[in-house]
């Protein structure tokens, strides 16, 4: 919709952003030609997570915080995890570990084919949706929902259910999968391997415009292994530091146009920053497995990426990554040992990161001596991206301006799903205005 | 935007033309309405059953209303969501609830619990940036609804069965007994009679297949009271096997915090000086 602004100038707004997860807008004000403004306006109601968790058990955040988000609980369950465990002093097996590991790449295969094929190929094929796309990609849009449903069956042998799972426990889980149990989906998950290669090939296919943005990136860097479920935190400025730092290099910043906080590292003073597939392969492409390596190599991925439209090149690759793993940590399962360690509560504060499939998911929790939550914190990856988003739009809508509305609507919309915004997660977004003259 | 008429199918032979199918969502994770995604199998077959109508979340088109079924996520927190409830009711022929939240007005109800202007304080820097209600509430407090899927989240299968028995015009069979049903089907072994772990499985309402306790954890009620919950006597078990006040209160305050019967219950664990919104309901 579109409409002219009193003073000559041009709103373009789009009212309902389709394909994202939660509810957003887009507005984008153009002056003498110029754009005077590009907001994206989180409209997703408020919920109040950080007020309620004040006063809950230190036992709760991964059953409570799974719901802010019903594509990535896991990335909450995991984060609000290592927060606790670190307030309270308590490390976990390696054992328990790789189940985290393994249950988070469910979740990064269910997430990121969700992405790849139902969200974001309809934009460069030119259709309005996956069903839409069935009709003359029957195989494309077949093999987009055969991998998502072996992440999410992945999700459900470990954890018990996709959305939410029921397993995750401060301390580990409250059973490990029998080696049975989990050798039963490898079947599944070597095709979905296969699958993912053919994503690869069909996703480096696509025709991308010439964009390259200078942002930072930040990432986890674990010792060993792509960044999943841990790390600690690295960005392509050459800063490094412990996640328990997080809370003193990132700012969050509340904006009169969005009910989601927008997030700038170190002050902002070298403008905005970004997490995400992007940013985890240009910080660790070197920790790829050798076959999503090749893959990433063969689709013409260098030693970065800075393109926003090729993040589905390397959400794809990062499908190879996440199956190649699973497939690994249950080949080495043994099942052996306990499911959780125990967490006595203590009074404290703790941090917890994790690589959510948008990006590092960060939870800060503050605890009293009987382990009564005082304090939340939970800065969620679309947050941390939205001013990036912004800045994309700005550069782009300037250079689309003999686009017509349409077109340039639809341009903005692929440009911000290029993020794989969770606008649930980040209200804790989208309707498009675009003003011009 | 193409809608594609008179794509009719085997599943609809009766019908004139396929029905159409929105989904809707006001306060919510998307857990529900991703369900319908995560039907792999069927999803396809459910796009030639139904015309999908209205869906942000899977297509950009947008075919006018009315329509046949609408399925509704999420409930009701601001004063805009107030007016399009309303609307989408108008609309809709069929208004099918999906989820906690739009069932029984989701986790964000401990809002009501609290005073939200503190709630939005301790979140927003800026909190008169920010519209929201002092309460959470279930679609059905605004608008008559046809039929409610519980769960948090909805289970697949029942979805299916719901969208089946609409597409045929019968009743849905989504069972309204305990959880304990489902997990003595199943062949568990009771976690509470055996390990003493607290369980709400004897007052929630079956759905989830009873997952919780076959992966040996106690039911944790997210698809809120079965229709004959006796609350109050599993208060007094949890309180043997050594729940505090506190502890009973919170567990029957979760995802379904504002359902009758666990609001009921939770109130009676609430500490005295803290039971001032007691009068309200």
């Amino acid at each position: 919709m579109t409409h002219k602004h009193k003073d000559g100038g041009h709103v373009l707004h789009v009212g309902t952003l389709a394909r994202v997860e939660g509810e957003g807008a887009m507005h984008i004000e153009y002056r003498d030609g110029e754009v005077a403004d590009v907001q994206l306006r989180i409209y997703e109601p408020p919920r109040f997570y950080e007020a309620f968790l004040r006063g809950r058990s230190y036992t709760e955040p991964p059953d409570i915080t799974a719901r802010i988000c019903g594509i990535c609980p896991v990335a909450y369950q995991m984060s609000s995890c290592w927060a606790i465990e670190d307030a309270c002093g308590v490390a976990v097996t390696p054992e328990i570990q790789a189940l985290r590991r393994l249950l988070y790449c469910g979740e990064w295969i269910e997430s990121h084919a969700l992405h790849v094929y139902l969200l974001h190929a309809p934009d460069f094929l030119g259709y309005d949706g996956a069903v839409e796309m069935a009709a003359d990609h029957p195989a494309v849009v077949e093999r987009g929902l055969r991998l998502k449903k072996a992440g999410n069956r992945l999700m459900e042998v470990v954890g018990g259910r996709s959305v939410h799972p029921v397993n995750v426990r401060i301390g580990g889980f409250y059973r490990f999968p029998s080696r049975e149990e989990l050798r039963g989906i490898r079947p599944d998950l070597e095709r979905a391997l296969e699958d993912s290669l053919e994503t690869v090939r069909l996703v480096a296919g696509f025709e991308f415009p010439d964009f390259e943005q200078p942002y930072e990136y930040l990432a986890l860097r674990p010792e060993t292994g792509y960044p999943i479920e841990s790390g600690s935190v690295v960005t392509t400025s050459g800063a490094s530091f412990d996640v328990r730092d997080f809370a003193t290099r990132i700012e969050e910043v509340h904006v009169a146009h969005s009910n989601a906080l927008h997030s700038r590292l170190d002050g902002g003073v070298r403008g905005p920053y970004s997490v995400g597939p992007l940013a985890r392969y240009t910080l660790n492409a070197d920790r790829l497995c050798p076959i999503a390596r090749e893959a990433a190599t063969a689709a013409g991925l260098g030693a970065t990426c800075r393109n926003p439209f090729r993040s589905i090149i390397v959400r794809a690759v990062e499908l190879v990554e996440a199956c190649h793993e699973a497939l690994r940590i249950i080949d080495g399962w043994t099942g052996d040992g306990d499911a959780s360690v125990p967490v006595p509560a203590r009074a404290g504060e703790g941090y917890g990161a994790s690589e959510a499939p948008r990006g590092v998911l960060f939870h800060r929790y503050v605890l009293d001596g009987s382990g009564i939550i005082q304090d939340a914190q939970i800065v969620p990856p679309t947050s941390q991206n939205q001013p990036s988003v912004e800045a994309d739009l700005r550069s782009m809508v300037g250079a689309w301006a003999d686009l017509d509305e349409h077109a340039l609507q639809h341009r903005c919309e692929h440009a911000i799903r290029n993020y794989d915004p969770c606008i649930s997660c980040a209200t804790h977004f989208l309707d498009l205005t675009v003003e011009r003259t | 935007m193409t809608s594609n008429p008179q794509g009719n199918n085997l599943q609809t032979s009766s019908r004139p033309r396929r029905p159409k199918l929105a989904v809707w969502k006001f306060a919510s994770c998307d857990g529900c309405q991703l369900t319908v995604l995560n039907c792999e199998d069927e999803l396809i077959p459910l796009a030639g059953a139904v015309e999908i109508a209205y869906f942000p979340e899977a297509t950009r088109a947008v075919v006018e209303g009315p329509y046949d079924v609408s399925l509704v996520e999420g409930s009701i927190t601001t004063p805009d969501d107030l007016e399009r409830i309303q609307q989408v009711r108008r609309v809709s022929r069929r208004l099918i609830t999906i989820g906690a939240c739009a069932t029984s007005g989701g986790i964000q109800a401990l809002r009501n619990f609290a005073d939200v202007a503190e709630f939005r304080s301790v979140v927003y820097a800026h909190p008169e940036y920010v519209a929201t209600l002092d309460r959470s509430t279930p679609i059905a407090a605004h608008v008559p609804v046809d039929f409610e899927l519980r769960g948090c989240p909805i289970d697949k299968h029942q979805l299916l069965e719901l969208l089946a028995a609409e597409l045929q015009g019968r009743t849905p069979r989504i069972a309204t007994h305990s959880v304990c049903v489902e997990c003595k089907r199943r062949g568990n072994v009771c976690v509470t009679v055996a390990h003493g772990t607290p369980c709400l499985g004897p007052v929630t309402q079956a759905g989830c297949g009873a997952l919780c306790p076959t992966f040996s954890r106690g039911c944790y009620g997210c698809f809120g009271p079965q229709d004959t919950p006796n609350t109050r006597s599993l208060a007094d078990r949890l309180a043997v096997h050594g729940m505090s006040e506190p502890e009973v209160m919170r567990v029957f305050r979760t995802f379904n915090a504002a359902s009758e019967a666990f609001l009921r219950e939770s109130e009676r664990h609430e500490p005295t000086t803290g039971s001032l919104e007691q009068g309200e309901r």
